[in-house]
C-alpha cells in the first residue's frame, strides 16, 4: 500500500503542474459549472416569488441554498474521464498507461482529485459570491451535516467508477458522443440538477431512487439541507454502498473485457 | 447576387464533404432530438408548478426554445465553423490562400466552413416555433410577425459581428479558441426568458456577450411585448457593431504577414 501511496502523491504534483499551465481552461470549465445551477437558481426562484413563496416545500430563499449547495457538489464529484478516454483510445495514447505496472484508474483519480484541489478555492468563492446575491437559507441539523460528508465522499466513488466504466465502452466503439449525451441527460433530471427531486412527478422520483445518479449528486444536498429523516439518510447510505459495490463489480468485468479488444487505433 | 452564389458553392462543398459520412446525420439529429426533448422536459417541470415564468406564458416560453435551437443552429451551422478554420489558418499561415481570391476576403472567411448537418438544429427549431406559434393563434398578427423577423436579422447581425471581432483577435494572440468557447457555454442562458435574471446578469448577457438580444428579444416580438424603441435601438446597434467588427477586421488583416508558407 505504501508504493501505491506514493504514485499517488507523484500524480498530484504532476497534474498541480501541469493544470497550472491551462489556467484560462480551467476558467472555462468553471464557466459551464456555474452557469448551469445558476439558470436553474434563478428560474425556480421566479417560480417560487409567482407562487407565493412555496413550491413544493421550496421558498425562494431555500431554492437558492438547494442549487448552489448542488453546484459545489456537483464540482466536487464531475469527471471528464468520458471524453479524455475517448480521446486517448482514438490517439492510441492509451498504451502508454498500460504500460504502467498500477491500474490507471489510480492515476485518474490522483489527476481528478488534484485539479479539484486547485479549483475548489475558486468555487467557494463562486458560492459566497452567489449567496451574497441571492440570500439563501440553511436549515442545519448537526447529524445531517455530520453525514453530509461520508455522503459526498461515496457520491464521489459511485460518480467515478460509473463514468470510468462508461468511458471504456470507447474500447468497442472510438465515437462516443452520443452515448456521453444520453448518459448527460439522465444525469442532469434524474440527479436533481434540473429540479429537486420532490418537484418531480411521482414514478420520476421513484425511478429516480433505483438510478444511481441522485446517490451522486442529489442525496447529499437533500441531506445537508435537512430535508431527510435519519432513517432516509440512512437507506440512501445503503444505496450508495451498494451502487459502489455494483459499480465496482461492473468495471472490473468491462475493464477486463475491454482490454481484450483494444487494439491501439494511431500509433 | 454573386455573394449568394458564392455562399451556395460553399454550401455545396460542405455537403459533399459530409456526404461521405452519413452515419453522421444519425448521430446528430440523435443529439439535437435529445438536447430539444431536454429543453422541453425542463419547461414541462417548470409550468407544472406555475403559469407564468417572468411574466411570460408557457406557449411564448415555447417559441423562445424554438428561436434558441434556430439562432443556436445557425451559429453552429455556419459562423462557428468558418470562424474556428478562421483562427486556424491564421496559425498555419494558410490564410494567405484566401487573401489572394478576387473577392472580399471578411466575406469569404465568414462562410468558407459549412457544417451541414446542424440542418436538424435549424428544422427542429422551426418546428417547436410553428408550435409555438399556432397555439399563440390570433394573437400573432403581421405587425408582429414584421418585428420579429426584424429583430431575429438583427440579432443574427450582431452575433456574427461579436463573433468576428472575437476571431479576428487571433491576429494578435494565439490561444483565441478559449474565448469563443465561452459564447458557447453560456448561450443556455438564452433559453430562458431575460427578465428573470438580477440586472448584473442581464447586462452581461446583453452587452458583453450578446446572447439575450438574439434570442429573447425576438420571442418577445412574437408575444407582442416589444417596444418600437427596443427594436429600433436593436437595428441600430447592429448597423454600429457590423461597421466597428468590419474596421477591426480590415485593421487586423494588415497585422497578418503570414505563419510558415
Amino acid at each position: 500500500m505504501k508504493g501505491l501511496g506514493a504514485i499517488y502523491l507523484q500524480q498530484f504534483s504532476t497534474t498541480l503542474a501541469s493544470q497550472l499551465q491551462y489556467r484560462a481552461v480551467l476558467f472555462i470549465w468553471l464557466i459551464g459549472q456555474v452557469l448551469e445551477p445558476l439558470i436553474y437558481l434563478v428560474v425556480w426562484s421566479a417560480v417560487s416569488r409567482s407562487t407565493g413563496g412555496n413550491v413544493g416545500g421550496f421558498s425562494a430563499g431555500e431554492f437558492s441554498a438547494y442549487f448552489i449547495l448542488l453546484m459545489l457538489i456537483n464540482h466536487s464529484t464531475f469527471t471528464w474521464i468520458m471524453w479524455e478516454q475517448e480521446y486517448r483510445i482514438r490517439l492510441g495514447t492509451f498504451s502508454f498507461a498500460l504500460l504502467k505496472p498500477v491500474h490507471p484508474i489510480h492515476s485518474d483519480i490522483a489527476d481528478n482529485v488534484s485539479y479539484k484541489l486547485i479549483t475548489f478555492p475558486v468555487m467557494l468563492l463562486v458560492a459566497l459570491a452567489l449567496s451574497l446575491a441571492f440570500h439563501p437559507e440553511f436549515h442545519f441539523a448537526p447529524w445531517a451535516v455530520m453525514a453530509f460528508f461520508p455522503a459526498l465522499g461515496l457520491a464521489f466513488l459511485v460518480r467515478f467508477l460509473l463514468e470510468w466504466t462508461l468511458a471504456m465502452t470507447a474500447f468497442w466503439t472510438t465515437r462516443v458522443s452520443a452515448i456521453n449525451q444520453v448518459y448527460f441527460v439522465l444525469l442532469l433530471f434524474f440527479s436533481g440538477q434540473i429540479a429537486p427531486l420532490s418537484l418531480l412527478p411521482g414514478p420520476i422520483q421513484a425511478v429516480a431512487s433505483i438510478l444511481p445518479f441522485r446517490w451522486m449528486i442529489s442525496f447529499p444536498a437533500e441531506l445537508f439541507l435537512g430535508r431527510l429523516t435519519p432513517s432516509q439518510a440512512l437507506a440512501g447510505l445503503a444505496a450508495q454502498v451498494a451502487w459502489l459495490a455494483g459499480c465496482l463489480i461492473l468495471m472490473k468485468i468491462i475493464w477486463r473485457a475491454g482490454l481484450r479488444v483494444y487494439s491501439a487505433v494511431g500509433a | 447576387m454573386r455573394y449568394f452564389r458564392l455562399f451556395i458553392a460553399f454550401l455545396r462543398i460542405g455537403i459533399m464533404n459530409e456526404l461521405a459520412y452519413r452515419a453522421n446525420f444519425f448521430v446528430q439529429l440523435f443529439e439535437s432530438v435529445l438536447e430539444l426533448g431536454t429543453a422541453l422536459a425542463g419547461l414541462a417541470v417548470v409550468f407544472s408548478h406555475t403559469d407564468t415564468l417572468g411574466g411570460w406564458l408557457p406557449n411564448e416560453v415555447l417559441a423562445l426554445v424554438g428561436v434558441y435551437f434556430l439562432v443556436g443552429g445557425s451559429i453552429r451551422l455556419l459562423i462557428q465553423p468558418s470562424m474556428e478554420r478562421l483562427i486556424e489558418s491564421v496559425r498555419e499561415g494558410t490564410l494567405d490562400f484566401t487573401l489572394v481570391k478576387p473577392e472580399d476576403a471578411q466575406f469569404l472567411v465568414s462562410i468558407q466552413r459549412v457544417e451541414i448537418w446542424k440542418l436538424t438544429d435549424i428544422f427542429l427549431g422551426l418546428a417547436v416555433l410553428a408550435i409555438a406559434l399556432v397555439r399563440l393563434g390570433a394573437r400573432v398578427g403581421a405587425i408582429q410577425l414584421m418585428a420579429f423577423a426584424g429583430a431575429l436579422l438583427a440579432g443574427g447581425v450582431i452575433v456574427y459581428s461579436f463573433w468576428l471581432i472575437l476571431a479576428t483577435l487571433c491576429f494578435w494572440f494565439i490561444r483565441v479558441e478559449n474565448i469563443l468557447v465561452i459564447f458557447q457555454s453560456m448561450y443556455e442562458a438564452g433559453r430562458w426568458p431575460m427578465s428573470l435574471y438580477p440586472s448584473w446578469l442581464r447586462f452581461a448577457l446583453t452587452f458583453l456577450v450578446p446572447i439575450a438580444v438574439a434570442t429573447t428579444v425576438p420571442a418577445q416580438a412574437l408575444a407582442g411585448r416589444l417596444n418600437w424603441q427596443t427594436l429600433a435601438g436593436m437595428i441600430g446597434l447592429a448597423f454600429i457593431i457590423s461597421a466597428i467588427s468590419r474596421i477591426f477586421w480590415r485593421f487586423g488583416i494588415r497585422r497578418y504577414s503570414g505563419a510558415s508558407a
